[in-house]
């Protein structure tokens, strides 16, 4: 008997109780929908969080203000104590490891074209911010040196922006009015999605940072230099912590601050943010796809059970099929079959499941969801597996009857 | 050594090991059937009856002498050498039937088929005919359940025949049946012998066993009585009547 007519006879006896192998069946169902589903939701969260790293720029750290304590009462961040272009200029040119140090302003604006208007953010940048943040100008171009230096009415829009007021149609070299202030369109930004933190980044306008401070954020009369934050990108991952410490070391320096004083800034690791959001969510994702797995095994487990069930409700059978001519061998393949079959069964409707829950679930939430058919394939083979593994010891027990006392048997 | 006896016991003993004591379930016994016997097996319960048709269907090996089957010794035969000479030679009879439930009698009667290794459709067309031959080719497509008992053993006998055995072994067939359905089972094996076909029959019915042809009386493990019946039983008025 070959192993087709063995699966043939596996789907007879399986289909003559139907009811009781589709409930078999439902734990592996389960098991192998809720696998992959879990994965599936892993990986499009884990994608997201990639996709923010990228998006993020490279080994990147974020300069602000700090606290400045003044005779124990601490003032809200950025009083007194300004960080300045010159500050950032002086980072970038004392310490050979960083390859951006971009000094920006940030503020609101009305961006006007026409009779359409749109709220939005404003960035005041040099060309070493797009360098840090890895945007990337989709159309058009960056600002020419002279722009920055001057402060040129030029602007770069986010794709939020660009979509909003001008559709498909060309903006390159267009006038958008922002705060009543015509700008001439360089460049427009390619998209970069939200944040971590579900803000979008692409909701933004970019002008240089001169431009910004003169027409449309101002500034501050005490420090004519002073910007908000200071973005550092360093050449490679490994030397963070070592420019990190030759940061603070330079800008305690610069800022006169003594020893016994605490930092008037910060310094924060974006990148090591994100990481630590990745590994989290890393983490997270084994846990659920272990929980997941746990079901898979009890549904195995299930099996197991309800084939020691049939196997004992089948003892005459067997004994029968002994008296005509069946091996032990061919017992054993017939009930290891049936288990198998089930689980396998059970495995593609667990499959066909899970798409359904994990598009549903995409389409209702919208979380991402990244199903994955490596995880399909192994979730099935898997199953398989666990039809085999949980099988063999009730169609060992069938095989191994006694055939004269499984024809006695009552 | 090649016979022309069908199944032939050579001072055949049995020992069952029952917790720390030995039970002998057969002494001594030395049989031969030849070719187109029909003989039943009668004795008390626990004479050894049961036993020797273990012994002669191959369902198990003697502890003691030797068992040819064929003219081949069962013992020292591996389970699945058993399993093959059980397919190709023997067919068996149960009390109880024993049909597949929900399972068609076609199927029911081509499973020994199956373990031969025959195809399908093959199975099907053999199956076919011997369901003929036990006169229940308008039954092909119907469960156990939807049969009556003797019905249901023509299906069992049907399936005993499917694989031309040699001998029919046949375990209280009528035991579970009324007495004119019991009748007609046995004329049935009547006919099948007179066709050719050996067979043993376990009874404790006297009646049933008087139906053969020789009659082998057990008690305590031993064969007390082996003696032919003249006076035949339960046969049909017209003996000459075709059967296939």
């Amino acid at each position: 008997m070959n192993v087709l007519e063995s699966m043939l006879v596996a789907i007879i006896a399986l289909r003559t109780n139907l009811m009781r192998s589709l409930l078999t069946m439902l734990g592996i169902i389960i098991g192998v929908a809720a696998v992959i589903t879990m994965v599936a939701m892993g990986s499009g969260a884990q994608k997201e969080v990639d996709q923010q790293i990228a998006a993020l720029g490279t080994n990147l750290f974020m300069v602000t203000r700090g606290y400045s304590r003044d005779h124990g009462a601490r003032r809200a961040a950025g009083t007194r104590v300004r960080l300045t272009e010159d500050d950032a200029r002086m980072l970038k040119e004392q310490i050979p490891e960083i390859v951006a140090a971009a000094p920006t302003m940030r503020g609101s604006v009305q961006a006007v074209i026409g009779n359409t208007n749109w709220a939005t953010t404003v960035q005041g940048i040099d060309n070493d911010y797009i360098v840090a943040r890895n945007w990337v100008v989709r159309e058009g171009r960056e600002f020419d040196p002279r722009e920055v230096r001057t402060g040129a009415k030029v602007v770069l829009l986010g794709h939020t922006v660009a979509e909003e007021l001008f559709g498909e149609s060309n903006v390159i070299g267009q006038t958008i009015r922002l705060n009543n202030v015509p700008f001439r369109i360089t460049g427009v930004l390619s998209q970069k999605g939200q944040t971590m933190n579900g803000q979008d980044q692409d909701d933004v306008v970019m002008v240089p940072l001169a431009t910004a401070r003169g027409r449309l954020i101002g500034h501050s009369q005490s420090v004519p230099k002073a910007v908000h934050v200071i973005m550092v990108s360093v050449a490679e991952a490994g030397m963070m912590d070592d420019v990190e410490q030759q940061m603070t070391q330079l800008l305690r320096q610069r800022h006169r601050i003594r020893a016994d004083q605490e930092d008037t800034f910060r310094i924060r690791n974006m990148s090591e943010m994100v990481e630590t959001r990745a590994e989290t969510s890393r983490v997270f994702n084994m846990l659920l796809a272990a929980v997941a797995s746990v079901s898979l095994v009890v549904g195995g487990i299930g099996i197991m059970n309800i084939m020691l069930v049939s196997v004992t409700e089948r003892t005459r059978e067997i004994g029968l099929r002994r008296a005509v001519g069946a091996r032990s061998r061919d017992i054993l393949t017939q009930f290891l079959v049936e288990a198998v079959t089930l689980c396998t069964l059970g495995g593609a409707v667990g499959v066909l499941l899970a798409v359904l829950i994990s598009y549903g679930t995409a389409e209702v939430t919208g979380w991402p969801v990244a199903l994955q058919w490596e995880v399909i394939v192994l979730a099935v083979v898997f199953s398989a597996a666990i039809g085999v593994f949980f099988g063999f010891y009730p169609a060992r027990k069938a095989a191994n009857q006694n055939p004269i006392e499984a024809l006695r048997y009552e | 050594m090649k016979t022309s006896e069908l199944v032939e016991f050579e001072r055949v003993g049995k020992v069952y090991q029952v917790g720390d004591s030995e039970v002998h379930a057969l002494a001594e016994v030395s049989i031969s059937i030849g070719v187109g016997d029909f003989i039943s097996v009668i004795g008390p319960s626990g004479s050894g009856k049961s036993t020797f048709m273990n012994l002669c269907g191959c369902l198990d090996t003697p502890s003691e002498g030797r068992v040819m089957i064929d003219g081949v010794d069962v013992a020292g035969m591996t389970d699945d050498e058993l399993a093959a000479l059980r397919n190709q030679k023997l067919g068996f009879v149960f009390q109880q039937f024993n049909l597949l439930p929900r399972t068609t009698s076609l199927d029911n009667v081509a499973l020994p088929l199956l373990y031969a290794g025959v195809k399908r459709r093959d199975r099907h067309h053999k199956a076919m005919e011997v369901l003929n031959l036990v006169g229940l080719s308008d039954r092909t497509d119907h469960h156990p359940a939807q049969l009556s008992g003797g019905q249901q053993q023509r299906v069992a006998i049907a399936r005993a025949l499917v694989n031309d055995p040699v001998l029919l072994l046949a375990d209280e067939p009528t035991g579970a049946l009324d007495t004119r359905t019991s009748a007609e089972i046995m004329m049935l094996f009547q006919q099948l012998n007179d066709k050719g076909i050996s067979i043993v029959l376990v009874t404790h019915e006297q009646d049933i066993a008087s139906a053969a042809r020789r009659r082998l009386t057990f008690r305590d493990g031993r064969v007390i009585e082996d003696k032919p019946i003249e006076q035949l039983r339960f046969l049909q008025p017209d003996r000459s009547v075709k059967i296939a």
